[in-house]
């Protein structure tokens, strides 16, 4: 059976990580390539390099972050933040990605989705969607949850699936941040609308959310960032959590 | 140890190439059939559309065999598995290797909702399978004995993306279930295939691609 996957998230600025820093137990957590190592040894399923001031002159600093990270790692990675062209993905791939996560770019520019699924696959391109609750529906924002579209996160989904894209990273902004759980509803909502794989983020803060998001979430991936940092063994106390659960994960 | 990659432009293969180099191979990525003289052993990798495999035309097929004739491994991985198969409903015109028999066909998501069932899944059912077929599933061994499974253990678990499946034969050596059970993993003589990627999947797909070196 299919193992639900658990995805951890390095929020990188400057080659730096940037959530998370100076925990307990955690040497040298600004450095990327440490952090990776230690995950993957942990057994996490799958890690994102969100670049989160992704600015031009920056590039370069993101494809070095990229390529360190992606050397010793035999796991897959994606990597998001401010794609914004085919060449920006591009340079993603080149330095080591095995998906690109584009967010802004898309809605702007749908036809994106289309031409690099024609490119490098739909296994390639992670559409992410950061969305909130809009009155009945759930609205998505662009610019780091700054910016409204008018858009529906379920419509925009289905579109985006249609369009080439492999996965869908939905991120809940009115959860993001308060390690309160999951947004369910929005993510169900969306997970039942289309037949590609939707990884759920921003809420997670104890195991038990984790579990929630597969079973009442319908969520395929789970991923969070600080979360993992509270222990030295988060990622496979969490595993071990969700086996007991009954929820198919992979264990080592 | 040289390995001919073969490029046909089936998706990005920095993946396999550093695989492979962490594993000590010199990497060959052989621009016509002829470079394949040089190789100790062949890996065809690939994703995306089996259309992408008519790029290996007749001249590389007739390549291919001939240096398997002459003891030099060949492993297919992903779309490149479901080549060595004789074709795939997702491109019916295009021919595979045909080392193996039957065609590959489409993950059915209809299919989903009964088999999510299975005993021990105590979480509630999304409205269908998912298809493509994306992240960690198990390898469950069939009693035949493998040389690129030596030492892997059984219901190891490997990172797959994909939509289209290979048929159960006399060459599976691994099954996967997403729905329907398919060949996650076949094997005859000096032809090994694996649906997921090794080069993705941890220390088992690592131990995997050097299982199979050893074989060159």
């Amino acid at each position: 059976m299919l193992s639900k996957r658990i995805i951890a998230c390095l929020d990188v600025r400057d080659g730096q990580v940037v959530k998370g820093i100076n925990f307990e137990g955690l040497r040298n957590a600004g450095d990327p390539a440490e952090l990776a190592r230690r995950y993957n040894v942990e057994g996490i399923d799958e890690l994102v390099i969100l670049d989160v001031t992704a600015t031009l002159e920056k590039r370069r600093t993101m494809a070095r972050t990229v390529a360190t990270v992606a050397k010793e790692l035999f796991i897959p990675l994606a990597v998001g933040g401010g794609i914004a062209s085919e060449e920006d993905a591009a340079a993603a791939v080149e330095a080591g990605a095995d998906k690109v996560s584009i967010n802004s770019a898309a809605v702007a520019n749908p036809s994106l989705v289309t031409s690099l699924a024609r490119r490098y696959g739909s296994q390639a391109v992670v559409v992410a969607i950061d969305a909130k609750l809009e009155g009945n529906r759930f609205g998505v924002y662009v610019r780091s949850g700054s910016t409204p579209t008018g858009r529906d996160a379920v419509e925009w989904a289905r579109e985006a699936a249609d369009r080439g894209a492999g996965e869908i990273l939905l991120t809940s902004i009115d959860k993001d941040g308060t390690r309160s759980g999951f947004d369910l509803p929005m993510t169900a909502a969306v997970s039942r609308a289309v037949s590609i794989p939707v990884i759920a983020s921003g809420g997670a803060g104890t195991f038990s959310h984790f579990s929630d998001v597969f079973t009442e979430g319908c969520a395929d991936a789970a991923l969070a960032a600080s979360v993992f940092h509270f222990s030295e063994h988060a990622v496979s106390e969490l595993k071990a959590h969700l086996d007991a659960q009954g929820i198919p994960v992979r264990l080592r | 140890m040289i390995v001919a990659l073969i490029d046909y432009k089936a998706g990005n293969l920095t993946s396999v190439r550093k695989a492979l180099a962490a594993l000590g191979a010199e990497i060959l990525t052989p621009d016509s059939p002829a470079d394949l003289d040089r190789a100790d052993a062949i890996i065809v990798p690939g994703v995306g559309h089996f259309e992408a495999t008519a790029a290996l035309d007749a001249g590389w097929h007739s390549a291919i065999r001939s240096r398997l004739a002459a003891g030099v491994p060949l492993l297919g991985i992903c779309l490149g598995q479901q080549w060595l198969f004789e074709g795939s409903d997702e491109a019916p015109d295009v021919p595979g290797l045909g080392v193996f028999p039957g065609r590959c066909v489409k993950l059915d998501p209809a299919r989903g909702l009964m088999d999510d069932r299975a005993p021990g899944a105590r979480y509630p059912v999304p409205g269908s399978l998912k298809v493509p077929h994306v992240g960690w599933n198990a390898l469950k061994q069939t009693t035949r004995s493998s040389r690129l499974l030596a030492g892997v253990q059984d219901e190891a678990q490997a990172y797959f993306t994909h939509s289209y499946v290979a048929p159960d034969s006399d060459a599976t050596v691994a099954i996967t279930e997403h729905g329907v059970p398919f060949a996650s993993v076949v094997e005859h003589g000096l032809v090994f295939g694996a649906q997921f990627h090794p080069e993705k999947s941890g220390e088992t797909g690592l131990k995997m691609l050097r299982n199979f070196l050893e074989v060159a």
